[in-house]
């Protein structure tokens, strides 16, 4: 991990991993919608509308793992000092808020031809709302210094208080749910998912995966760039 | 070092005497603010006294979210806050009371203001009692975890807006349990869970957020 904290080194790795992602997320992106969107039957219940599962759970999956990977880079910036660490989390960021919110704006279209209604304050949702509001934060705080590196440390403070809160927030909506929604609108604890439609989401969900490589990639070069920019300038 | 710790507190809570106004002005807002609701959603004693728990513990957070910038901000304006980082006590203890006096002057008042709330927002005599447990229960923790939000802004010049939206997130476990806490006290339902987890997360925040704390002002004062 430390070779890497050399950016020319990260530079290179990255170089490596770019097109290998680029091509799998070509290649099994049109088999992935092909798969969700023609393929794989419509629900019994639901009729076409449960399509929308298959960019709506992919994206909250990743909402979620690019939290982690935010605070990982986080708690490695703090710990270690590694400079790419923090790059990583800062240039992940951004991408998990994207994911955060495709998957409360997919939720909400598939929440008004379900539940007949745009939003419940049901516990995931809440919990997921809360999480857009922490990236949120993470990202303000990066912009509130003008010296990016005391900004670059702050959030890093934030985004490990965060994750240690992440699970207590979660459990404590759960029991807020159960306590004041006794019987929620969506509960179809319903069979386990049949394999026509399980196949669709998982390959959806790696593609999900490998485009945020792609797009970290993209966004850590950014970041090396600025970085040297700076340097340049003597800033 | 115990020396130090309570030379701290001393001079916090002279200060906080000194400047009495202050702590007043949280309990005016708490009061203030309460006052808007019957104007915004109609005098009827049955929609306050259904509301009404879950405002006065919403306006209680806030309250303490108004008073953060105070908790940091003037001693880093002043220098005093670098003697604390040179202090031979650790910093983290420094910070542990550095807030316990801070909620004195204003997690204790807003508590102790909570029945004047009750009484106007016509909540059953119950909450006379029920609120200010829970909240005495719920601010400190309050106090800690937004002292993270207030230590990573010291010196950025960013306001409570900010502020707001790094701590806010994290403060809702309280509120949820506080509420749960306030509410079952009140029906005179078992409020045990409730209390004992409000204890639970202010133990935690107190081992924990002293950490974050003085790592945040470390940086603040580099």
């Amino acid at each position: 991990m430390h070779a890497y904290a050399n950016p020319l080194r990260l530079a290179r790795l990255l170089d490596a991993v770019y097109p290998w992602a680029l091509a799998g997320v070509l290649a099994l992106a049109p088999i992935g919608l092909w798969m969700a969107l023609v393929a794989s039957p419509p629900d019994y219940q639901q009729g076409e509308a449960v399509r929308i599962m298959y960019v709506h759970v992919p994206a909250a999956w990743m909402a979620l793992f690019t939290y982690l990977v935010v605070a990982g880079g986080s708690a490695a910036a703090l710990v270690w000092r590694h400079p790419m660490a923090e790059i990583v989390a800062r240039a992940a960021a951004p991408i998990g808020a994207v994911f955060t919110a495709l998957a409360l704006v997919t939720g909400s279209i598939w929440g008004k031809p379900m539940w007949g209604t745009w939003w419940v304050w049901d516990a995931r949702l809440t919990s997921v709302l809360i999480l857009f509001f922490l990236y949120l934060g993470y990202i303000a705080l990066h912009e509130a210094f003008d010296d990016p590196d005391r900004g670059a440390r702050a959030a890093a403070i934030l985004a490990v208080v965060g994750v240690v809160n992440l699970p207590i927030i979660k459990f404590s909506v759960d029991w807020w749910n159960t306590l004041h929604q006794p019987a929620s609108v969506f509960r179809f604890d319903g069979p386990t998912i049949h394999p026509s439609m399980l196949w669709p989401l998982l390959t959806m969900a790696v593609v999900f995966k490998l485009y945020f490589v792609c797009v970290l990639v993209l966004r850590v070069r950014l970041l090396l760039a600025e970085r040297r920019l700076r340097a340049a300038e003597g800033g | 070092m115990l020396k130090a710790v309570f030379a701290l507190l001393a001079r916090d809570l002279r200060l906080a005497r000194r400047r009495a106004g202050e702590s007043l002005l949280v309990v005016a807002f708490f009061v203030l603010a309460l006052t808007l609701f019957p104007l915004g959603v109609g005098a009827s004693p049955d929609i306050l006294a259904r509301i009404g728990t879950g405002v006065i513990w919403v306006l209680a957070l806030l309250a303490v979210l108004l008073g953060l910038e105070r908790l940091f901000q003037p001693d880093l304006e002043d220098g005093s806050l670098e003697q604390l980082l040179l202090s031979v006590a650790p910093l983290e203890l420094l910070v542990a009371v550095r807030c316990l006096a801070h909620w004195l002057g204003t997690g204790l008042l807003l508590a102790l203001s909570s029945p004047l709330l009750a009484i106007l927002a016509h909540l059953p005599s119950e909450a006379l009692w029920a609120l200010p447990l829970s909240l005495l229960l719920g601010t400190p923790t309050l106090t800690l975890v937004g002292a993270i939000g207030a230590a990573l802004l010291a010196g950025s010049g960013r306001g409570a807006m900010l502020a707001a939206l790094l701590v806010l997130p994290l403060e809702i476990p309280v509120l949820i349990f506080g509420l749960a806490a306030a509410e079952a006290l009140i029906a005179g339902t078992d409020a045990r869970a409730a209390l004992l987890f409000l204890g639970a997360f202010f133990l935690g925040a107190l081992a924990l957020a002293p950490f974050a704390v003085a790592a945040a002002l470390r940086l603040a004062l580099e």
